[in-house]
């Protein structure tokens, strides 16, 4: 048998190919994002600083900026001290249902914001369901305790608890278990170990954690705009949503320099964690993988009934509250068994069209970016892994920027860009496409980084042996790649279609009557009143996404390690 | 079955030069070892070999058609070369039967065609009831021979093995020679076998390329490099025994040098007239109580059989064979006979010392 000298189209043509793919997603991805950059300095109109120095000049702006510091900075210290708190305990101690904490402790990140918002306000104030059945309501008229910078605070702080706490358990994970076994051969006590073995240790990912938590406070819409707007107490994003919403793309100039100074806080605040990092950074040599269990003894059980209490707290009693507020025949009427009703169940999802839109448009936006996303990402992975280039890695370092900067910043980008497609007279702005453009660049990442991870654990051996018995660069993608990256390939498109389902800072400021999604059509409702009718479409995506991370949780062991956020 | 030439091949890695001046000619059929110290460029000859990376210069050609050069490059997949790697690289999710039916399913090969071969293939490596196994269901030895099947079942005009027994317990190993012995027979195929273990190389290769520094000592039969090593790299790398250097004294009348070798006169086999050094094997030295060259026993091994003592002799370190065991400190009498003297290319200083000393 003789080798063919000829070079074999197929497969030299689509090596070509598949570098040319980069530049469209490079151009969905990044391009609003830089389109924005241009605005800030006057692009169309000439260079001009007049934007800037009129926006900068206004008191609103300073005050919405004080207003988003205090509330991120607030939250991030109660993220903190959560998150760390949980981290702690189950990455040290040898508390029992780990497993279990840990997906409960998940849940709030995986909700919406603005159903947190509505179930946590279904739980305080005069009109709460649960507390006049417990006969604890306060009396009509009085305020409602969460529309206060307090209440964005608090509700902030236990969104983003979750981020630390993963962050910081994955990098206690890192530390060897035989530096603590030294610590305690030593002679330290437990606590003495935690104070000055771990603590020091495991402070690199606290404060990564930390950042992380301050971006997404930064950047969160849900709440502030629950709590904040009926208190009159605006941040950078809501005065965004105020201004686009009252008076219309003619603001979109001075909206871009307040979307500007969000992404610059954003990325100081990323930096400076970066900056601190690198000054105290550890070389962690030694085994780990050995979970460290450090016995609490006969505290044990009083720690976890405390752990338990505080999910109850925080995840079940504002839940309860948003599922007795769903079952009310009218808002305010106290809620018995004789009068619980499925009324406003079967009007939010069977009656109103609008409603059922959002559902339809939700389901379909997300499902859409997931499906696209899962078709690029699988090539765009593999040449990211195994052709490395220039511009592999220039995207590789930018993509991560749509995902990292707030919602709100996104969405003006987008509309930036989209508004007047070049050389044409079609807009996007009003049509679901731009929403889907934007989930699009928005949850690359999110595809992207397990698709990756799962290339990169897999052998380039498997692939060489696959194209020394003949197979082409097609039949390789198709028959080894892509059914060994499948099952990261799918937590990533759960999680794209989870997070898409969530949103609602992107669309917020996106949407046209027709392609509301669920996130705001909550919004509206509870907006014009709608309390019940609200409380049922929040009801029915708690259970929808709960039972999407009970699917996930369920394959957990078919994955690559890593890909399960919440199992890192 | 194809013959397999390279001329001229050098590769670079970001400016680190890998290879070096690559000559070699493989033919049809024949079973080839490369054998080297790790990072001497052995498995980047194969893997130029197989298509996976370009040569920075030089061409290699497959059976008469150049498949690798500054101009024309056949990739991997059009080359019909079989290639077994070290980590198996078995697609884990594929059976048995469906890691081995895949080169046939590539090639469209008619399924009642393709089954029949896959069995064939199946049971010529031992494997007829594993079809229906999961790679990770198996052990290192089956995983090997499935990788082996894989290979066979298309009858690529040349297999390229890279440390194939490397990640196998020894008993495994010997009995994988035979595997690999029994494959080349019935295929017939040209192999080139990547080891840095000499046994296997010694054991299963027609002919040994010993490799160093990205380039090729010496290519030669197995009982070539052990007689007569061209170096002091192939003489010590191959084989046991000592390397001693030499300077010529004379020419006996049957052609033969006379040389001058630890203080003593002996004769030796050499190619050239101008020797640097002589290999000394255990074989080429008889312990004599009454022979003048005098050494000091360092330590003595058990081998079964035998015993392999290490001997001091005027600072050099030399193996000896012995059926009886010495005592260490002991001091025993040699005789040496049949040494081969080379010319090391490194030892041209050391020569012109000499002969100015002369």
């Amino acid at each position: 048998m003789t080798p063919q000298t000829k070079p074999s189209l197929s497969s030299r043509s689509l090596d070509r190919l598949l570098p040319v793919m980069l530049l469209p997603i490079a151009f969905i991805a990044l391009g609003p994002v830089a389109r924005l950059l241009l605005e800030g300095i006057g692009f169309g109109d000439g260079f001009t600083t007049e934007h800037l120095t009129t926006v900068l000049a206004r008191p609103s702006t300073g005050t919405a900026l004080k207003h988003s510091l205090i509330t991120a900075g607030g939250g991030t210290l109660l993220s903190v001290l959560i998150g760390s708190t949980f981290a702690y305990l189950v990455a040290l101690t040898d508390i029992r249902g780990k497993g279990a904490l840990v997906f409960c402790l998940m849940i709030p990140m995986m909700i919406p914001p603005q159903i947190t918002a509505l179930a946590w306000m279904q739980m305080a104030g005069p009109s709460s369901t649960i507390l006049k059945v417990l006969e604890l309501a306060p009396p009509l008229g009085s305020p409602q305790p969460l529309h206060s910078p307090g209440g964005i605070i608090l509700l902030l702080g236990i969104q983003h608890a979750s981020l630390v706490f993963l962050t910081l358990r994955a990098g206690l994970r890192m530390i060897p278990a035989d530096l603590v076994e030294a610590a305690r051969m030593s002679g330290a006590s437990s606590l003495r170990v935690w104070t000055q073995t771990v603590l020091p240790l495991s402070m690199p990912s606290l404060i990564a954690g930390s950042a992380m938590a301050f971006v997404t406070a930064l950047g969160n819409f849900g709440i502030p705009a629950m709590l904040g707007i009926p208190a009159g107490y605006a941040t950078l994003p809501t005065l965004i949503y105020q201004r686009l919403v009252g008076m219309g793309p003619s603001v979109l100039p001075e909206v871009a320099v307040l979307s500007l100074v969000i992404g610059t806080v954003a990325i100081i605040g990323v930096l400076l964690s970066r900056y601190v990092l690198s000054q105290r950074g550890f070389g962690l040599v030694g085994l780990s993988g050995t979970p460290l269990a450090l016995n609490l003894g006969a505290s044990r059980r009083p720690v976890e009934i405390g752990l338990w209490a505080f999910i109850f707290v925080i995840l079940a009693l504002p839940l309860l509250a948003l599922c007795a507020t769903s079952l009310i025949p009218a808002y305010g009427v106290t809620l018995t068994f004789s009068n619980a009703t499925l009324e406003a169940w079967k009007e939010v999802l069977l009656t109103q069209p609008v409603t059922r839109r959002a559902y339809a448009n939700s389901l379909m936006l997300a499902t859409g970016a997931a499906a696209v996303l899962l078709v690029v990402s699988m090539p765009l992975a593999w040449l990211m892994e195994r052709r490395s280039s220039h511009l592999t890695r220039l995207l590789d370092a930018l993509i991560d920027l749509p995902y990292a900067l707030p919602g709100v910043v996104l969405s003006i980008a987008c509309i930036l860009a989209f508004i007047n497609l070049p050389f044409t007279d079609l807009t996007l702005y009003g049509t679901i496409w731009i929403i889907l453009l934007a989930y699009l660049a928005r949850f690359f990442v999110v595809m992207l980084r397990p698709i990756q991870a799962s290339i990169a654990q897999l052998d380039p051996a498997m692939e060489e042996a696959a194209a020394s018995v003949g197979a082409h660069l097609g039949r390789r993608l198709r028959d080894i790649i892509l059914p060994l990256a499948a099952p990261s390939a799918a937590a990533g498109a759960i999680l794209v279609f989870l997070t898409a389902v969530n949103e609602l800072t992107v669309s917020a400021l996106l949407w046209s009557s027709g392609t509301e999604t669920l996130g705001v059509v909550i919004y509206n409702l509870e907006d014009s009143g709608e309390t019940v009718m609200a409380s049922a479409l929040a009801m029915s995506i708690v259970l929808l996404i709960v039972g999407l991370m009970g699917l996930v949780q369920a394959g957990a062991d078919k994955f690559p390690k890593g890909v399960i956020p919440w199992q890192s | 079955m194809a013959e397999l030439e390279f001329s001229n091949v050098s590769k670079e890695f970001d400016g680190v030069s890998a290879l070096q001046d690559i000559n070699a000619q493989i033919s049809s059929g024949e079973f080839v070892a490369l054998l080297g110290p790790s990072g001497c460029g052995k498995t980047t000859l194969l893997r130029l070999t197989a298509g996976f990376e370009h040569p920075t210069e030089g061409e290699i050609k497959l059976g008469g058609n150049t498949v690798a050069s500054p101009k024309t490059f056949v990739p991997p997949e059009d080359r019909e070369i079989g290639i077994v790697f070290q980590s198996y690289a078995l697609w884990p999710h594929k059976s048995v039967f469906g890691n081995v039916a895949y080169p046939l399913e590539v090639r469209r090969v008619p399924r009642a065609e393709r089954e029949a071969r896959v069995k064939e293939a199946l049971s010529l490596t031992g494997l007829n009831a594993l079809g229906e196994r999961m790679p990770a269901q198996l052990s290192g030895g089956q995983r090997q021979r499935v990788a082996l099947a894989r290979c066979l079942v298309f009858d690529p005009s040349a297999v390229l093995l890279d440390e194939p027994l490397a990640n196998l317990d020894l008993a495994l190993r010997a009995s994988m020679h035979e595997v690999f012995s029994m494959f080349h027979r019935r295929t017939k195929a040209t192999m080139l076998y990547v080891t840095h273990d000499q046994g296997e190389a010694l054991a299963l290769a027609d002919r040994v390329a010993v490799m160093e520094a990205g380039r090729i000592r010496q290519f030669a039969a197995p009982e070539v490099l052990y007689r007569e090593p061209v170096d002091c790299f192939v003489a010590g790398f191959v084989g046991d025994g000592a390397v001693v250097s030499a300077r010529v004294t004379g020419r006996s009348e049957n052609n033969s040098l006379i040389l001058n070798v630890l203080g003593q006169e002996v004769l030796s086999r050499s190619a050239t007239t101008e020797p640097s050094h002589v290999s000394i094997r255990p074989e080429a030295i008889t312990l004599s109580n009454d022979a003048p060259l005098r050494a000091r026993v360092i330590s003595c091994t058990y081998l079964g059989g035998r015993f392999r003592l290490t001997l001091d002799t005027a600072g050099e370190t030399l193996v000896a064979f012995s059926m009886h065991r010495a005592a260490i400190g002991e001091t025993v009498g040699l005789k040496l006979h049949d040494l081969w003297a080379f010319r090391d290319p490194d030892a041209d200083v050391v020569t012109m010392r000499s002969l100015t000393n002369a």
